[in-house]
């Protein structure tokens, strides 16, 4: 890939009749976040009817665990945060920063899958399994749904992590992070509405 | 600094990396081509099963056997899936999407080669385990295309049990490769239009493609969600769809519906974009209407996602979505009506050349009109309450999705073929590969018509042992022969395109006199599409501009006397 405007790959440059030239991958990204909005949009609004026919689920949610369900919303929400100061950190072009900030939200990815996994242990323990009930299938749904999205995050942010370890060009990490960044802000902003959905009834 | 993706640098060597695994836009689509082929062999084959064993229910049939209730619940199954998921969308998106958009915006590649790559093996990877469905115990999917719950939902109502889990796996790749494939499909578009490719500029089938890929982007979300609510239940246990344990099988149909109905939009668009592109071409005149079609189409995207529920009409949801949903379904009528008298006025006065792609250009405008205004009835909820789930629904859209798939794909095939393989087909074999196909066509379908108006439900293997449908038999027959003439109808298209492909006349860049940017290049193209980057300075419908030098005018022309920049 050379340095400046490539003629040669007919690209529009700037100053062109041409729509304000976006990086291609935002755009990319953008789409597919679009994409899986509709996703969960679904699976939570069709919850929330369900929700309404159901009484609002009161008894089943006696049994979900809030406070490590709360707790798990404090994990991502800082995982956010630290994804955040990994792109701060690569635009100041900061390697060691970068580094510490991508490992640190790989870690709090890795805890709340931890807690979630403990969560889900102890109430299969307890009888509650995706077949109890329509509560419990959505619950187990979406929060697994959810949680193999958080896989995938994690997937994605060791592998920049790696790429932060050896040198690599910082255009290309720094541009990587930001778009690993918004879905990784995605992921958290439906745990965001999961979390009251089903935890808080 | 560049931001487009770095494209290959040189050219790859290694049969692999050249044919197989490549990365190249033309490559991708080609093999997308050859995929849906394959799988329309299949789907092919599925509907002369169906159809011979409408005719004559008792019969063995040839080259086959006998079929009983459950092998023909299958073979409807796969024949929607297939046609709809593996030959509609990877032929008219995944082949004239990824061959024409990067030439048409002047560009060398798409936005995301590598990508494109991958987006072509997932499909690849959904087919196959779809054809490992058909041999698993229990035999493939049987429950319909659409997967209705809940018949889909407990493998005890159907016998099939893998098969079903695997059609829902195969489903879902599918939506992968389509979803990377609009991204795709948007970036570059937007991204990577050369110098003077404004958006009022681009070529019809741009607009189309990238509304497709925007229409599927937000549509497919929900039956995602759907798919994994109903394999879960399949195999976790769950109830999401199982009225006894709180669950609700009409969820089901909104949800696959919500999606169902601007999915039938994304295979529809592609196809008009085609018929737009050949049309004016062969009348020597501009496109009529550009800017309306242009806003029509985002209008028709728009509103294709509150229709839905006119599928659902007699399903048993609430009655009081009967109005809404009639009034938005007659609403979405009125851009397809501009887009379709758009074509037709574009015809008005021209110096029309029935030329093979024309032809199916033409054919396909003709019975598209049948098969919209069919649409009228069913999406008034008074008319399709009698009309749900008879013949006439299925005559309908197969007056909708075939005109646009096979008469609008034929005339993408017979009119880019020259650039794509640097040969002319056979006129002749073209002109009778249209006559038998247009005519049978209409065999098969006019009578379906007539059966469903005489109430014959439809995914019923056999109706003989009904003596009010007993009347409508002849009728069957009449469709079932013309589907045979249809199905050997393609003979002559086989052997033309193969014999044309090795041995027709050489072709050169333009020999239709198109303006399109993809007519400037080499035929094939040359690696890289444009070794100087085109400059855009005119509209790409630019014919019979009164004073010019020449009845057509490329849209990289410098001036009107039609002097190219780049060279001839």
């Amino acid at each position: 890939m050379s340095a400046g405007v490539d003629v040669r790959r007919g690209a529009i440059a700037a100053d062109q009749d041409s729509i304000h030239q976006i990086a291609p991958g935002k755009i990319a990204i953008w789409w597919f976040l679009a994409s899986e909005i509709m996703v969960f949009g679904a699976l939570i609004g069709v919850y929330v009817l369900f929700s309404f026919a159901h009484g609002g689920f009161a008894a089943e949610g006696e049994h979900v665990q809030w406070r490590l369900g709360a707790f798990n919303t404090l994990v991502l929400v800082t995982s956010s945060l630290t994804m955040i100061m990994a792109l701060a950190s690569a635009r100041k072009r900061n390697l060691q920063q970068t580094r510490m900030f991508l490992l640190a939200t790989v870690l709090l990815g890795f805890v709340f899958l931890g807690v979630k996994g403990f969560e889900y242990t102890t109430e299969i323990r307890e009888g509650f399994t995706p077949a109890t009930g329509i509560f419990w299938s959505f619950y187990f749904g979406m929060t697994g749904l959810h949680g193999l999205h958080v896989i995938g995050g994690i997937a994605v942010n060791l592998v920049l992590l790696v790429a932060a370890l050896s040198s690599k060009p910082w255009d290309l990490l720094e541009r990587r992070i930001e778009f690993a960044g918004l879905y990784w802000h995605f992921v958290d902003v439906v745990w965001i509405f999961l979390f009251p959905l089903l935890y808080l009834t | 600094m560049n931001t487009v993706n770095a494209t290959h640098d040189g050219h790859p060597t290694g049969f692999l990396r050249r044919y197989v695994f490549s990365i190249d836009h033309k490559v991708i689509a080609k093999q997308y081509m050859t995929l849906s082929a394959l799988m329309a062999i299949i789907g092919g084959g599925s509907s002369y099963l169906i159809r011979w064993q409408l005719a004559w229910p008792e019969s063995s049939i040839p080259g086959w056997g006998p079929i009983g209730p459950d092998n023909y619940n299958a073979l409807i199954t796969l024949h929607g899936t297939i046609m709809v998921f593996f030959v509609a969308m990877p032929f008219l998106l995944g082949a004239f999407g990824n061959y024409l958009i990067p030439l048409m915006v002047g560009a060398d590649d798409m936005a995301f080669p590598r990508l494109n790559a991958m987006s072509f093996w997932t499909l690849f990877l959904a087919s196959t385990v779809l054809v490992i469905s058909f041999f698993v115990p229990g035999g493939p999917a049987a429950a319909g295309w659409t997967s209705y719950v809940p018949l889909a939902d407990k493998p005890v109502y159907t016998g099939v049990d893998w098969g079903q889990n695997l059609w829902i796996l195969a489903v879902a790749l599918e939506f992968a490769s389509f979803l990377m494939g609009g991204v795709n499909f948007l970036v570059t578009g937007l991204n990577l239009r050369t110098r003077g490719m404004t958006l009022m500029r681009l070529p019809m089938l741009v607009w189309m493609e990238m509304t497709a890929a925007v229409v599927f982007l937000l549509s497919v979300g929900p039956l995602v969600a759907g798919a994994i609510m109903l394999l879960l239940d399949r195999v976790a246990g769950t109830s999401f769809f199982q009225p006894e344990r709180g669950g609700d099988p009409l969820l089901w149909e909104h949800l696959f519906w919500f999606f169902g109905h601007p999915e039938v939009y994304v295979v529809a668009l592609p196809g008009f974009g085609i018929m737009l592109e050949v049309i004016p071409v062969f009348t020597r005149k501009p496109l009529f209407g550009y800017a309306m079609i242009v806003y029509s189409t985002i209008a028709a995207g728009l509103l294709s996602f509150i229709v839905w529920a006119h599928h659902m009409f007699v399903s048993g949801m609430d009655p009081r979505l009967a109005s809404p949903f009639s009034i938005t379904t007659i609403m979405i009528s009125v851009p397809f009506a501009i887009i379709t008298f758009a074509m037709i006025a574009s015809l008005w006065r021209g110096a029309i050349n029935l030329a093979s792609p024309m032809l199916f250009a033409l054919g396909g405008l003709a019975t598209f009109l049948i098969g919209g205004v069919t649409g009228i009835f069913l999406g008034s909820a008074a008319s399709d309450i009698y009309m749900h789930g008879t013949y006439f629904v299925v005559a309908h859209f197969h007056y909708t999705l075939f005109p646009v798939l096979f008469f609008g794909g034929f005339a993408g095939i017979y009119f880019w073929f020259p650039k794509m393989f640097g040969r002319m087909m056979n006129e002749a074999l073209a002109k009778v590969h249209f006559w038998i196909s247009f005519l049978a066509f209409n065999g098969v379908f006019i009578p379906l018509f007539l059966v469903g108006l005489g109430g014959s439900p439809r995914r019923i293997y056999e109706l003989s042992s009904y003596e009010i449908f007993k009347p409508l038999q002849p009728l069957h027959v009449v469709a079932t022969v013309s589907a045979i003439a249809l199905l050997v109808g393609q003979l002559p298209f086989i052997v033309n395109f193969f014999y044309s492909m090795v041995r027709g006349e050489k072709a050169e860049k333009n020999p239709w006199h198109a303006n399109t940017l993809e007519w400037t290049v080499d035929s094939p193209p040359t690696h890289p599409n444009f070794p100087t980057p085109p400059r855009v300075y005119r509209d790409p419908y630019e014919y019979s501009v009164p004073g010019a030098a020449a009845d057509w005018i490329a849209q990289d022309a410098i001036d009107e006397r039609g002097i190219q920049a780049a060279g001839v």
